[in-house]
């Protein structure tokens, strides 16, 4: 590579700066929204400087919103609850079942399994709530609706799709000849693929089972619909913030700040999985 | 079965097709318990899918693999007791050399200490004892290949399918291996399939080959019939180094009989074979069989240097004969050669080979004798 000379390395740095601001400023305000009341969030001109309080985050935390009118019970760490159950459900139920159906879109190709593959990921070409109305019946007829199990039934539509596409990719990739030296030292083709076959392919599962969790967490209008109150996750608790006293941004920025964590905290954890990953299964040929 | 009639391998009419091209189109062969067979052919011929259908892991359309006498028909990989080393390696890159060896017998012994054992020994063998713990991408690729080998070979398994272990490694050590290979081999008593896409080692490795091109048998034969009797103008010019002379020639008749014409000698075919006169033929002389002459040789033919290429052991001479034909002449190094300028050479007659030019297909000769022109 060339050198560079400073100018152009202040000028790349001032480029950078510029696009962490338009994308991390709306965050970055959140953050700051979270430790101010309502009063000064509002106030004509915004300012940076403000004290900082912590009632939002003890409101959400013990459950109890105390506004000028009234005090209002809150369900957010329930929600939280419901959202780290939903999620991880979803995406476990969608492991158990998309790795192996992957692995068989990819090894033991029949006349129909590239359709039903391209059937499973059209799931998510439909917009959702052609999908919802259909379904609030069924899930009635069936006793599913307002259940978690149903829930993650239908957080499936999201997860699985994902898993099997990502992951086929990673299992195409595997050498066969791998698998048929395990097979022909004396392995069963499920040993082969638990021993051979998911532990190499196991940087794309995680990155696969991540982008499947941010998905599920995210997802707001399946919850809304099926779900009642007490197993909604924070995407649908957080309209309960829109009360007839106002809307109470603070509670809702330090909600949101809580609701990041987790999948931020996993996103750090695994990113050298998840760009690896994911651009592994990318450049593949 | 008796035991006289005991075959380590035999395959019987064995087809295999991907999308209507015939990758094997009825192939039988034997293989006697405890000899090596070479399937020798260049890419694509389906060296590589025939072994991997005696292996199990690919299903033929039609056809019956038999091991040791048994039926495979329906007999998963895992249970048909061969062990396999693969072109590309094929370790399983999260374990170590200990264990990608370890993996072939683990499951059949329970015994911890004489798994043990049966690992260090092969590895011994194969002087990769002092690498047992690395990762494969730690391994060099001779200890890479040294291990892949070692796990093939590890469960002492009756039958051993090797698909060109020796075509990614260097040269160096291609050529140890092609020497130690068969000592091991016979070491072993196991009954091999060898897959190969070099002459040399197709040579120095079998009991028997076979020479395959696009899924069909061309020719079965110990090492010494495919060299002196190719079958067609193909094997003869991929057995062999330098490559065959090769010439079009139209067999004519005089009064004593069929003959070929030859710069200024006659190649007389003896009478009682297929009357070939007038048919389009393409004669084969392998270097090693032509040797410079004295001029006054009158059946020698006249040709000039064009180029001398020493190849240390061997010295091979590119010579252009008076009719504009280019010939190869190799001889042991060290001779005194004629570097340049007019030469004569002649050779044995009966080393001659005569294929039929359209189909490729050898003529039999017998008792073949050149004469000079008068």
């Amino acid at each position: 590579m060339l050198e560079t000379s400073p100018l152009e390395t202040f000028l790349r740095g001032v480029a950078i700066l510029l696009v962490i601001l338009f994308f991390m400023f709306p965050i970055f305000w959140i953050v700051l929204m979270s430790f101010q009341t309502n009063e000064t969030i509002l106030r004509i001109p915004p300012s940076f400087i403000f004290e900082p309080t912590f009632d939002n985050y003890r409101a959400l935390i013990t459950g109890k919103l105390e506004t000028n009118a009234a005090s209002l019970d809150i369900a957010f760490m329930r929600n939280m609850g419901n959202s780290v159950l939903l999620s991880v459900g979803a995406v476990l139920l969608a492991l158990i079942l998309g790795v192996p159906a992957a692995y068989s879109f990819a090894r033991h190709k029949t006349r129909f399994s590239e359709d039903i593959a391209f059937t499973l990921l059209s799931f998510r070409f439909a917009p959702p709530l052609l999908v919802l109305l259909p379904l609030t019946i069924y899930f009635q007829k069936l006793g599913l609706s307002d259940t978690y199990f149903g829930l993650i039934w239908v957080y499936q539509l999201i997860c699985l799709p994902l898993i099997l596409w990502i992951v086929r990719g990673y299992f195409e990739d595997i050498s066969e000849d791998v698998e048929y030296a395990y097979r022909i030292g004396g392995h069963s083709w499920f040993e082969t693929f638990r021993k051979i076959a998911v532990p190499l392919a196991g940087p794309g599962i995680a990155a696969a089972g991540l982008l499947a969790f941010i998905f599920a967490w995210n997802n707001f209008i399946f919850a809304l619909v099926l779900a009642s109150a007490d197993k909604q996750p924070v995407t649908v608790g957080a309209l309960a913030f829109v009360t007839a006293s106002g809307i109470q941004y603070g509670q809702i920025a330090a909600a949101i700040v809580l609701s990041i964590t987790p999948t931020l905290l996993l996103a750090v954890y695994a990113q050298k999985y998840l760009v690896e990953g994911l651009s592994l299964g990318a450049v593949k040929g | 079965m008796t035991e006289k009639s005991l075959k380590g391998l035999q395959l019987d009419r064995i087809v295999k097709r991907y999308k209507g091209d015939t990758v094997l189109n009825g192939i039988s062969l034997s293989v006697d318990s405890g000899s090596t067979l070479v399937l020798f052919g260049p890419s694509g011929a389906g060296k590589t899918v025939l072994l991997r259908t005696i292996a199990g892991v690919i299903e033929p359309d039609s056809g019956q693999v038999s091991i040791n006498g048994q039926d495979m028909s329906g007999v998963d990989p895992e249970d048909r007791g061969v062990g396999m080393a693969f072109q590309n390696f094929a370790l399983f890159p999260h374990m170590s050399a200990y264990k990608n060896i370890a993996s072939s017998i683990e499951v059949k012994e329970r015994s911890a200490s004489r798994l043990d054992a049966a690992v260090r020994s092969v590895a011994e063998l194969l002087k990769i004892d002092q690498v047992l713990d690395h990762a494969p991408r730690a391994l060099s690729n001779g200890q890479k290949q040294r291990t892949a080998l070692a796990r093939a070979l590890v469960g002492s398994p009756s039958l051993l399918l090797l698909d060109d272990p020796l075509r990614n490694v260097d040269a160096k050590l291609r050529f140890e291996m092609r020497i130690e290979l068969p000592a091991l081999l016979a070491q072993q008593g196991t009954t091999v399939v060898y897959v190969t896409q070099d002459y040399k080692e197709a040579m120095a490795l079998g009991d028997t080959i076979v020479v395959m091109t696009e899924g069909n048998i061309q020719q079965t034969g110990t090492p010494a019939e495919i060299y002196l009797s190719p079958a067609t103008i193909d094997i003869a010019k991929q057995f062999g180094d330098p490559v065959i002379n090769l010439f079009d020639v139209t067999p004519q008749r005089d009064n004593k009989g069929q003959y070929i014409s030859l710069s200024n000698s006659r190649i007389y075919l003896e009478n009682g074979i297929a009357d070939l006169t007038n048919g389009e033929y393409v004669l084969g002389i392998r270097p090693q069989a032509l040797r410079f002459s004295s001029a006054s040789d009158e059946e020698s033919i006249a040709a000039t240097v064009e180029a001398v290429t020493p190849l240390n052991e061997k010295t091979v001479t590119l010579l252009l004969t008076a009719g504009g034909r280019e010939l190869l002449l190799s001889r042991p190094a060290g001779l005194d050669d004629p570097e340049q300028g007019p030469v004569h050479v002649s050779f044995d007659p009966s080393a001659i080979h005569l294929f039929e030019k359209d189909s490729g297909k050898r003529v039999e000769l017998i008792n073949t004798k050149t004469e000079a022109v008068a």
